[in-house]
């Protein structure tokens, strides 16, 4: 199957209960600063940076505060790459994919990552640790292939080194690939039953 | 180079050290992102760290600066003043050159370049040949200065356009000067600045903006990030110029979300112009207003089309319009609006402080003054590099890109990214102008340039190029939304081994109907590295589709992994690496690997040391998928 080179356009999440205790007084903040009318993008960014990302609960928040309409806003949501109306993991795993990760091999180490962490490209952990993801270019060719897990940067990848980095990672986290494949399978077990 | 030639002192003899401009001696340290990527940031802490502990720390300033250029040497170091350069340095290396260099006064041989072609150690960069066949304008300060500090960018003469046009020179006179000069956008599109600058200036009204394109959105370029976080000051400087021109008291500069580094270091740079009243509303004392805000991107291609970046600035989905009316007419908030794009406002004030005249003598005929390419892909000199415009393709990837890795076989180069084309090697004497590379199918664009060898399939990267403008393909109009879809269907099945007589004609007819009536340059653009790869290398397409072979080997559903039992050893060290367990055998006995579990992860392959592993496609690959051991 081919790969998604940028996740853009999840579907908003409107089925979803927002979390319960959800404080929204952050988004009032925002919005009292940035006029969403004008900056609706800046407002949604400074928001997002402080959520993780946009639950219905905080966009409806920032409809009812500025009377931009939410379906605006969740055009404006859906359109942009950097917004994201799932929460995701706790640490986040990019691979570069631009041409030249992509001639060098981009596509075996989003595959390493996927089989050991248990997850397709674009998705998140079960037990929430990791978010797999792809991005359309880093600008560090030279280093090809490259990815990016949090702030750290690791250049010059093959399958076989992305796979020991990562569970070199998972071992400074106290978690294993082999956890992350049994909370994803019963995960999936969960699903079907 | 613009600096005159120097003889470096040979390697290893004693030198001495330079003094920074404020009278210390300096160590720059590459902090452009390719260096970060390889570790630089760890080898900065390590010097920090060895200065102290040698009790230099007062004596030698350390400092970051912007990308050096030499990408694929990184991370690097270079002694300020005498330029010495020590690439690929580890965090240990870093003690030696203190101790070594800094203290003992003599270079560091062994962590000196090595010329690969005469294996001769060189000391000082002008003298690398990467370095020494470039003209840098663009690009002047990137790597010279650091970029979070203003006084460096003045040191160097900045400013002194912006302030010289202000306070002496009319408008008209500004534009006819860049008409003058010949200079053209360089985001790809390659219009005539002065003439942009000249409707722009002409647009009735009190209110007008000026923008900063810099939302590199192409894959494999790497320029405008560059010149961005390598030296702001230069693009702010271009932009002021460009204010006084068309009459413009407000200004963005629009830059991709995935450059957090650009936008830090323009917030410093802004912060540092309007501390010093070179932004706001009295410049330079000329009674001059010009106010600049960054706005970030939020992550679509699309965005760096000029209308759909208007919207996006607007707070609005970014998607294009019909044109006219043009920006210069009615563009951000309805007023007449003048765009750029990074590089091209970078080179402004170097226009202006040298002449027109100056400028147009570089390059050619049609195309004059540099250009700024990232060289990437599988060439040996990967990084950024600033070039005479009309030099040919062979110059750039040979002579300035040291050839290809490995010493494999070069086989097309890929220009301009998702809009550009690949072009083979009869093509390499081509130069490299904004006529002659579009008679090719190519376009110079932004100026990436990633080069491929015998291991890339053409198919696979015109699929690749293909997702990406499908999935950034914004849906307003339905060529681009549905037309690229169809396409990138036909590529998918081609390369998974499903293609069929007649799909490259159909591609072709797809291809054109998708350019003629696309609404923006994306949609208009996108089906060029989809041709290109048909016109040049359409035996590959035929092999995919009539053969199910892949011929560089590289399309995972044509192609199977076997060993070669007379060369392989049973050291088990395959099995070992395999992550699904396809490899099987005894000690010392030939290993065999089930294609049906196979994932084509390469592990094997590269894992072993006797080149036991190969690589099949076509009939034989089938023929190992169909087959079961018994």
């Amino acid at each position: 199957m081919p790969r998604r080179v940028e996740h853009s356009s999840q579907a908003p999440a409107t089925k979803k209960a927002p979390p319960a205790d959800l404080d929204l007084s952050p988004v009032a903040a925002v919005v009292a600063e940035i006029d969403p009318k004008s900056s609706l993008i800046t407002v949604l960014q400074r928001v997002q940076e402080h959520f993780g990302y946009l639950p219905e609960a905080v966009v409806d928040e920032i409809a009812r505060l500025s009377g931009v309409p939410s379906s605006r806003i969740y055009g404006i949501v859906t359109f942009y790459a950097q917004f994201s109306t799932e929460p995701s993991g706790k640490h986040k795993v990019f691979v570069c994919h631009g041409t030249a990760c992509h001639v060098a091999g981009a596509t075996r180490v989003t595959q390493a990552l996927e089989q050991e962490l248990a997850v397709e490209d674009g998705g998140t952990t079960p037990d929430m640790s990791f978010t797999l993801g792809s991005v359309a270019c880093m600008g560090a060719c030279s280093q090809a292939p490259v990815m990016r897990v949090d702030a750290d940067t690791y250049g010059n990848l093959t399958a076989e080194k992305t796979r020991s980095l990562i569970r070199e990672i998972l071992g400074s986290l106290g978690l294993t690939a082999e956890q992350l494949a049994q909370s994803a399978q019963a995960a999936a077990g969960g699903d079907h039953a | 180079m613009p600096e005159a030639k120097r003889a470096a002192p040979a390697a290893g003899v004693r030198v001495e050290v330079a003094a920074s401009a404020d009278g210390r001696r300096r160590v720059n340290i590459c902090a452009g992102t390719a260096c970060v990527f390889a570790g630089s940031m760890k080898v900065y802490e390590a010097f920090e760290h060895e200065l102290a502990a040698a009790g230099l720390q007062d004596e030698v300033e350390l400092s970051i600066i912007g990308c050096h250029g030499l990408c694929s040497q990184g991370p690097l170091a270079v002694v300020a003043g005498e330029e010495t350069y020590y690439p690929r340095l580890k965090p240990k290396d870093a003690a030696r050159i203190v101790s070594e260099h800094l203290l003992g006064g003599a270079a560091v041989d062994d962590l000196l370049y090595v010329d690969p072609a005469n294996g001769e150690r060189v000391r000082c960069w002008h003298d690398i040949p990467f370095y020494r066949q470039q003209t840098r304008i663009a690009l002047r300060d990137v790597g010279a200065i650091n970029p979070e500090r203003i006084e460096e960018y003045l040191a160097r003469g900045g400013y002194e356009a912006a302030r010289t046009t202000l306070t002496e020179k009319t408008p008209e006179w500004v534009v006819e000067e860049m008409l003058a000069s010949g200079l053209r956008g360089r985001g790809g599109a390659g219009f005539p600045t002065g003439m942009k600058w000249k409707f722009a200036a002409a647009s009735p009204g009190p209110v007008k903006y000026l923008i900063c394109n810099g939302d590199e959105g192409d894959p494999g370029a790497f320029m405008d990030a560059s010149i961005m976080d390598g030296d702001p000051h230069s693009v702010i400087e271009g932009m002021i110029i460009g204010s006084y021109a068309i009459g413009a008291h407000d200004g963005y500069v629009y830059v991709r979300a995935e450059y957090p580094l650009a936008v830090k270091r323009l917030k410093i740079a802004i912060a540092a112009a309007e501390e010093r009243g070179f932004l706001g509303d009295d410049l330079f004392g000329s009674g001059w207003a010009f106010h600049l805000k960054i706005k970030e991107g939020a992550g679509a291609f699309v965005c760096g089309e000029e209308t759909a970046l208007i919207a996006s600035i607007e707070g609005k989905r970014g998607m294009p319009r019909t044109r006219p009316p043009f920006p210069a007419v009615s563009g951000l908030w309805g007023k007449p609006t003048n765009i750029n794009n990074v590089e091209t406002w970078s080179n402004i004030p170097w226009i202006i402080a040298n002449g027109a005249e100056k400028y147009r003598a570089l390059g050619c005929e049609t195309s004059r003054g540099t250009k700024a390419f990232s060289l990437a892909g599988r060439i040996v000199n990967g990084g950024l590099a600033e070039i005479p415009m009309g030099s040919t393709l062979r110059h750039v990837i040979f002579d300035v890109g040291g050839g290809i890795k490995e010493g494999r076989e070069f086989k097309a180069v890929q220009l301009g990214g998702p809009s550009g084309g690949c072009l083979p090697a009869d093509l390499l004497d081509t130069p490299v102008d904004y006529e002659s590379l579009a008679a090719t199918g190519a376009i110079v664009g932004s100026g990436g340039m990633v080069v491929a060898d015998d291991q890339t399939c053409m198919v696979d990267l015109a699929r690749y190029f293909l997702q990406f403008t499908q999935n950034e393909s914004c849906g307003k109009c339905v060529p681009c939304r549905l037309g690229t879809k169809r396409m990138l269907e036909i590529l998918e099945r081609i390369t998974c081994g499903e293609g069929e007589p007649g799909d490259i004609e159909k591609l072709q007819k797809l291809a054109l109907a998708v350019k003629r009536t696309s609404l923006c340059g994306l949609g208009q653009t996108a089906p060029n590295p989809v041709l290109t790869t048909i016109r040049y290398f359409r035996a590959e397409y035929e092999a995919h589709i009539n053969e199910k072979r892949c011929p560089a080997l590289a399309c995972k559903s044509l192609i199977a992994y076997t060993i070669d039992a007379d060369k392989c050893t049973g050291c088990t060290l395959c099995a070992k690496r395999c992550p699904v367990a396809a490899v099987s055998g005894e000690k010392k006995t030939p290993h065999y690997i089930d294609a049906a579990l196979c994932i084509a992860c390469d592990s094997c392959r590269s894992a072993c040391r006797f080149d036991a592993v190969e690589v099949v496609s076509g009939a034989e690959a089938a023929a190992l998928k169909g087959t079961v051991r018994a």
